[in-house]
């Protein structure tokens, strides 16, 4: 007994305030679910594979053997984006997954458009300068004044514009989403009518003059005395700096609005500055007022312009609804099946034991849950087919951790130990062995968020979830409980269902029996 | 399960011990021929890769008996020549698969099969994958691969020592190669879902290694100053107490993945489910094997080569070594405690501090 005792004070620190950690961690957990239902955060966000629609993985690529850059991809992004909420499908999603230059583009849209979208997202995007032959508002109707309808002589109309681009210019109706896609009909050496990026103004432009690769240079600044605020500078290589010259050169003379030049990207008109002067040195500025967001915007595009992104086909996934909800009802029966089975072998293994790993799950689940919900309303966190799997699989992980614990424990009961002095020394040992066990856990689920596209991202976010949530459950959760039950009589004195009984734990080597 | 528990008790304190280092030379051989047929398997048949590899499209119809016939046909209708593939799946489900199609030709496809089978041309699942794309995952996947090895080995080298690091990878190494052996010669389908589950089954691997290690690296910490036991015999020891601990973490971790297998497997046909769950699944078998059969014995070699430890050895067996009775009791007290207080404690566990218990039975 002594020695017990001078080793007890030795390496087991004092079993802290269990009761006050557990209730701290109760009180955590209705502060996170109340968090919860305050955000409106009370439902998930379901992926495609679990509720039907449709999935595009693009993969960028240069066209003609540049460098992919990450601005270009983000640019991409922005087209894409502008071509998939054309078609108002509500909570279709365009972002870039991976990391820096390795990312690839991938397009969410539920429901059942599947064709529509694969030949909407794969074009490349073209950026081209174009001057202005005429402007109106973005549902303006024909350029002829009413009183010339009937006589529809091309003479009334502005320079440029044929009866047939002015019937067009009348029918294209920019306040409609569908007509903002981008995407076709941008012919280089053809008039075209297009609409503006919001939708609020709509243009006759001749064809192109200065195209996207003629641009070398583009950045967003800030005029230092203050007098005309955010600009763009924008800087043209050799054949781009005799095109814009040309240009700049005729159109400055002429009315407005054909003194203006549209900055044209995949089709839509971005900009469309008016020319004060011939600019032949290949250096041009853009003011106007812009905010800084606004300047630096346009000087992206500017930039893509000179690196157009061609898209390779990566994968195309449509799910239907009726898949979509069999797979859902499939990954919460393998998710339900599984944990019962945990549940049911923890407690015949370890009896009364069994009952905290259980309510350690349960612990686990709630948080998880909770943090499903939360992320979705925060970052959007979408649960597939594939991140239910991990959080299944995680059951088990989470469990792992439990019985690390458990058995540590016992064998410091087989050594003689009393379960209350157990608990602390087989806790700082098996502590170790924990967080080192759920260390790698984590870094082999950053890796693979990291290194991977769609759906194994997912998979890989839940797995990482959970072994945060298995450490914050058995650090606690799982430990202060034991040392509080260590304190009831039917677990100290080793009844034959608490776990510890000397039967169970083999601790008589039994003569009699 | 008492009784399981029951060799629990005897493993623990080394009263039933099963030889894992000892008999290294018996896992080595069984692993050597198991890594032999992967090989063989691997070169001979190779891996039975996914459309997602290679590039391809699949179209799944799911319908009241469907027939290879019909779907043949439609195929054929279509004007399309290339590689098919069309396999039933259950009762009410058919899949089509085909090589890289345009636009045009998959939309053909899909036309003709919503004809031939009577179904909504959007009941159709279709999935469609570049060419290019194969490469692309499989070049992220063995970035993640050796990102990981890399990773994995330098923290588990500064949790606990290099040796250990170099002995977990060499497991994990085994186990990838092996359960990659078993997918080849089986002809399982590898897709990205298989990927995935390799990669999460290396950090599984580790996990059990590391409940195994952290026991080692308790057992020898005093090993040299102790002088009863060899390095080997004390990690020996190690393995036997955590037997049923990597038993439990293995079964318990192999439950859930068994049932997504079997709910994947049976209720979907095919798909996400069931590749990663059968790649965890083989995995989770090799990797409990590989941490108690090769991890531990390769550490123990590794570490009995040190001039420390062999002159550990000689000490060892010029006394005649201890039974493991004491061993386990000495492993709990740890250093700087003379023999005697030993043999005193070695008593102990089964001294008076249990009479209470047995009287109240």
């Amino acid at each position: 007994m002594s020695a017990n005792n001078v080793k007890s004070a030795r390496s087991v620190k004092a079993p802290g305030r269990p009761a006050r950690t557990l209730a701290i961690l109760l009180v955590a957990l209705v502060a996170f679910g109340a968090l919860a239902i305050l955000q409106g955060a009370t439902s998930f966000k379901l992926g495609l594979d679990l509720r039907g629609g449709t999935s595009v993985t693009l993969q960028p690529r240069v066209s003609d053997g540049g460098k992919v850059t990450s601005a270009a991809i983000d640019q991409a992004v922005g087209i894409i984006r502008q071509r998939v909420n054309s078609l108002g499908v509500a909570e279709s999603e365009v972002s870039a997954q991976g990391t820096g230059v390795n990312r690839q583009i991938v397009i969410s849209v539920p429901g059942e458009t599947g064709r529509r979208i694969v030949e909407l997202v794969g074009q490349t995007a073209e950026l081209r300068f174009r001057p202005v032959l005429a402007e109106g508002a973005g549902n303006a109707g024909s350029l002829l004044a009413a009183s010339d309808t009937k006589t529809a002589a091309a003479t009334t109309l502005p320079a440029g514009v044929t009866p047939a681009l002015n019937a067009a210019y009348a029918k294209l109706d920019c306040s409609l989403a569908t007509n903002r896609q981008g995407g076709g009909g941008d012919t280089p050496n053809a008039a075209i009518v297009a609409c503006s990026r919001d939708g609020a103004s709509k243009y006759v432009l001749a064809p192109a003059e200065v195209l996207g690769n003629q641009v070398s240079k583009a950045s967003a600044a800030i005029d230092q005395q203050g007098s005309s605020g955010w600009y763009v500078l924008l800087s043209f290589n050799g054949d781009g700096t005799k095109a814009f010259g040309a240009m700049t050169t005729r159109v400055t003379k002429l009315a407005s609005p054909q003194n203006q030049a549209a900055i044209v990207l995949d089709g839509l008109v971005v900009s469309a500055p008016r020319i004060n002067e011939a600019i032949n040195s290949g250096s041009a500025q853009i003011t106007g007022s812009f905010s800084q967001t606004e300047a630096s915007d346009l000087a992206n595009v500017l930039k893509y312009g000179a690196l157009p992104l061609a898209f390779d086909r990566g994968e195309v996934q449509q799910v239907s609804p009726t898949l979509g909800a069999s797979q859902l009802h499939a990954g919460l029966l393998a998710g339900g099946i599984g944990l019962l089975l945990v549940v049911l072998y923890s407690l015949m293994y370890y009896k009364g034991l069994g009952l905290v790993s259980v309510g350690s799950l349960l612990v686990a689940g709630v948080i998880t849950l909770l943090s499903f919900l939360l992320l979705a309303k925060w970052i959007g966190f979408t649960l597939t087919l594939a991140g239910i799997a991990g959080a299944i699989v995680s059951i088990g992980i989470t469990a792992d951790s439990f019985i690390v614990y458990f058995e540590r424990l016992r064998d410091e009961v087989r050594d003689g130990r009393s379960l209350r002095t157990a608990v602390e020394t087989g806790w700082t040992r098996a502590r170790h062995t924990v967080i080192v066990a759920d260390f790698v856990s984590l870094i082999a689920s950053i890796l693979l968020y990291f290194f991977a596209v769609g759906s194994v991202r997912g998979f890989a976010f839940t797995l990482g979830l959970t072994t945060v949530v298995d450490l914050i459950v058995v650090f606690f959760f799982t430990k202060p409980l034991v040392t509080l039950l260590a304190r009831v009589p039917f677990f100290a004195n080793g009844h034959s269902l608490s776990g510890f009984s000397q039967k169970s734990l083999g601790v008589v080597v039994n003569k009699e029996a | 399960m008492s009784r399981v528990s029951g060799i629990g008790g005897r493993l623990y304190r080394g009263e039933t011990s099963f030889d894992f280092i000892g008999k290294r030379r018996t896992w080595y051989a069984i692993s050597a021929l198991f890594l032999i047929l992967s090989a063989g398997a691997l070169g001979l048949q190779g891996l039975k890769l996914g459309i997602e590899f290679k590039g391809g499209s699949s179209f799944m119809v799911s319908t009241n008996n469907p027939t290879v016939a019909a779907a043949e046909s439609a195929v054929k209708g279509t004007g399309y020549s290339g590689e098919t593939v069309i396999q039933k799946i259950g009762t009410g489900k058919i899949r089509i698969q085909t090589g890289d199609l345009t636009n045009a030709q998959s939309n053909d496809l899909q036309n003709a099969l919503a004809k031939t089978f009577n179904v909504d041309i959007n009941n159709i699942d279709t999935q469609s994958i570049g060419p290019s794309w194969g490469k692309e995952i499989t070049r992220k996947a063995l970035y993640g691969l050796f990102g990981f090895l890399i990773v994995v080995m330098i923290y588990l080298a500064m949790a606990f020592e290099p040796k250990m690091a170099i002995a977990a990878i060499i497991a994990v190494i085994h186990d990838v190669f092996i359960t990659v052996g078993i997918y080849a010669l089986v002809g399982f389908d590898v897709t990205p879902a298989t990927v995935i589950g390799f990669l999460t089954i290396l950090g599984y691997s580790l996990y059990d290694t590391v409940v195994v290690f952290d026991k080692v690296r308790e057992n020898t910490k005093a090993v040299t100053s102790v002088g009863k036991l060899t390095y080997s015999q004390a990690a020996n020891l190690a393995v036997n107490q955590t037997l049923v601990r990597s038993f439990n973490t293995s079964l318990i971790a192999l439950l859930p993945v068994g049932s997504i297998l079997f709910v994947g497997a049976g209720l979907l046909g095919a798909g996400t489910l069931k590749d990663l769950s059968l790649a965890l699944f083989i995995g989770l078998a090799v990797g409990t094997y590989s941490s108690i059969f090769i991890a531990t014995p390769i550490l123990a070699v590794l570490r009995e080569r040190e001039p420390a430890m062999k002159a550990l050895a000689k000490r060892v067996s010029a006394r005649g070594g201890l039974t493991p009775v004491e061993v386990s009791a000495s492993q709990s007290s740890l250093s700087g405690i003379s023999s005697t207080s030993h043999a005193d404690k070695a008593d102990r566990p089964r001294g008076p501090r249990n009479q209470p218990k047995r009287k109240r039975r």
